[in-house]
């Protein structure tokens, strides 16, 4: 006799076709950090600049005397600069568990015993970071260039820059690509996510240190490429047809990005598995 | 119950670590109902559990199963199955609940469907009142039946179960059997059950497959195993001499299979026909007090005893 009253009852509803885990996945961690007030707090902060741009776009739509702070394309790009710090700091609080405590707690034999690939349990990680990352990029950037009309009260700015919109799109998708395929794939080499964050900003601090060195020493900045943020930063510039900060060709710094988001992938495709096999 | 007599099979199949080969042309077939894998450490058990979840290649071999082959049809296999894994684990920073409804969703449940289940099974698991505590504050015990719970929530065809006693006390042992033994039997729920604890699998297993450095040493219903080609005896003696050896040893050349079990107690296996009289011929000969004779039933142990080669 079954020691516990409460029985089994088979279930006859229906069930979602496969392919839909990673919307779960991503649900389930967009909840979780929009639970934590710290998180909140941060995201806060990081709209700040926002609304310091609004009141500029204001002044220069509305006050003859700030006529020298109306906005130009370089005004987006410079904001996006701004907000890479934010985007750091977003990035070492979201993503720097999002495998590792998975590892720490075994739950990967747990997710992918479910209906669910690989694929579909690192795209719905990636999902939860990406959607921050864009929550603090892109977002902000694209409702920027709505406040900039609405307080224009017209569309002579956006069809003069008509590139922006695409402009933004391109660089934050790119920035928002690298940075969290990067911390998924640091996420994925350890158990713990303290490590993990240190470990990222070991990365970027270390790579732009290097870079920072070899400037030094040759005066010349053909090595940026070296550099993490210098690579976004001269394919930001490109991308805004903003002049080339470095003399590295921006093909060689779009290859970086692609080789470090290809680098990730192929730890990802390593290091998400349902047993780890050591041989 | 699933569609067709066996759940899983496995054809020739051969996993290997580097060098070492795990699994060497495994041929089986796992029959519907509550399926006992049995073997010593590192015998293979849960590298096999493993292949046919899809999460281990094998470098050669086919595995089906609930009739799906696992290498073209690893999600829709998984979609209709359970499993729970050996070593404790779970999604960090849930209550049970949440974690279980969570496992619900993960396997196509509607949202509100996944929380009615998880509530149901929690109940039934025996985790009903510690239902909203993080799991990361449970015991040992408690983490083997949220694993239970984990896997059974979206309603499988069939039950993985990967050394499901491990760390538990006495007590939540026997509750947790009587769990596994309620859902073979009662519910409907085909089950591999995957342990080194032969009461585990004798207690709630119909068939059993042994294995043993990565091959199957036998395999089938355990009754079936169980019945001796022969007879087996329990046999108590006195010698002339005192000395019980020189008596076994003539016994063994005689062609039966002697085990001292206990102070002067022995089991005998007679091979073939002859049974008891054939004991007290060759005891007689040899001028043998038979003081105890009793045929005897052989154990589970017992099966697994001789196919593992511990004789």
């Amino acid at each position: 006799m079954p020691i516990h009253d409460q029985g089994y009852r088979r279930y006859g509803g229906s069930k979602a076709p496969l392919g839909q885990g990673w919307t779960v996945i991503a649900r389930a961690g967009i909840r979780s950090m929009f639970a934590k007030r710290a998180f909140l707090g941060l995201l806060l902060l990081a709209w700040f600049p926002f609304f310091v741009r609004a009141v500029q776009f204001y002044a220069a739509a509305n006050l003859p005397q700030a006529a020298m702070l109306a906005p130009s394309a370089d005004t987006f790009r410079q904001f996006l600069d701004q907000q890479a710090t934010f985007v750091f700091f977003v990035t070492v609080y979201v993503g720097a568990g999002l495998i590792a405590n998975d590892r720490r707690a075994n739950a990967l034999q747990i997710y992918l015993s479910k209906p669910l690939t690989r694929v579909e349990y690192v795209f719905g990680k990636l999902a939860i970071l990406a959607t921050f990352l864009l929550l603090v990029t892109w977002v902000p950037a694209i409702v920027l260039l709505v406040v900039q009309m609405s307080f224009a009260g017209n569309f002579t700015f956006l069809r003069n820059n008509l590139f922006l919109f695409p402009a933004i799109t391109v660089f934050t998708f790119v920035e928002v690509l690298l940075v969290a395929m990067t911390m998924l794939a640091l996420s994925s080499l350890s158990n713990s996510s303290r490590y993990v964050g240190i470990l990222y900003a070991g990365v970027i601090f270390f790579s732009s240190a290097i870079y920072g060195v070899l400037y030094a020493v040759t005066r010349s900045t053909q090595f940026s490429w070296i550099s993490f943020p210098a690579n976004l930063e001269q394919i930001g510039n490109v991308i805004f047809r903003q002049p080339l900060r470095y003399e590295t060709p921006w093909p060689v710094s779009l290859f970086m990005i692609v080789l470090g988001i290809a680098l990730s992938g192929v730890i990802l495709e390593r290091r998400v598995r349902g047993v780890e096999v050591v041989a | 119950m699933a569609e067709t007599d066996s759940v899983a099979t496995l054809e020739s199949v051969t996993v290997t670590y580097g060098r070492s080969e795990a699994l060497r042309d495994v041929t089986t077939t796992f029959a519907a109902g509550a399926v006992g894998l049995l073997g010593p450490n590192g015998a293979g058990k849960s590298t096999m559990i493993k292949a046919l979840l899809g999460f281990i290649v094998p470098t050669r071999g086919r595995m089906h199963v609930l009739g799906l082959d696992v290498a073209d049809a690893p999600l829709a296999i998984r979609a209709r199955i359970g499993y729970m894994p050996e070593t404790d684990a779970h999604i960090p920073g849930m209550n049970a609940v949440s974690f279980v409804a969570y496992c619900g969703e993960l396997a196509g449940l509607p949202r509100v469907d996944a929380m009615q289940r998880a509530h149901e099974v929690l109940f039934y698991v025996g985790l009903g009142e510690a239902r909203y505590r993080n799991v990361e504050t449970y015991s040992t015990g408690m983490k083997q039946r949220i694993k239970l719970a984990q896997a059974l929530v979206h309603d499988p065809d069939l039950l993985f179960l990967d050394e499901p006693t491990n760390g538990m006390d006495p007590k939540g042992r026997d509750e947790m059997l009587e769990l596994v033994r309620d859902l073979a039997h009662n519910k409907g729920v085909n089950l591999i059950l995957s342990s080194h604890l032969l009461p585990d699998v004798e207690y709630t297993c119909d068939h059993v497959v042994v294995m043993d450095k990565g091959t199957i040493a036998a395999a089938g219903p355990i009754d079936a195993l169980k019945q001796p080609r022969g007879r087996v005896y329990e046999l108590r003696v006195k010698t002339p001499s005192g000395d019980l050896e020189p008596f076994l040893e003539y016994l063994r050349t005689a062609g039966l299979d002697c085990h001292a079990t206990d102070e002067d107690v022995m089991r005998v296996f007679v091979p073939g026909e002859g049974g008891a009289r054939r004991l007290f011929e060759l005891a007689s000969s040899e001028r043998v007090q038979v003081r105890h004779l009793r045929p005897s039933v052989p154990t589970l142990e017992d099966v697994f005893a001789h196919a593992v080669g511990e004789d």
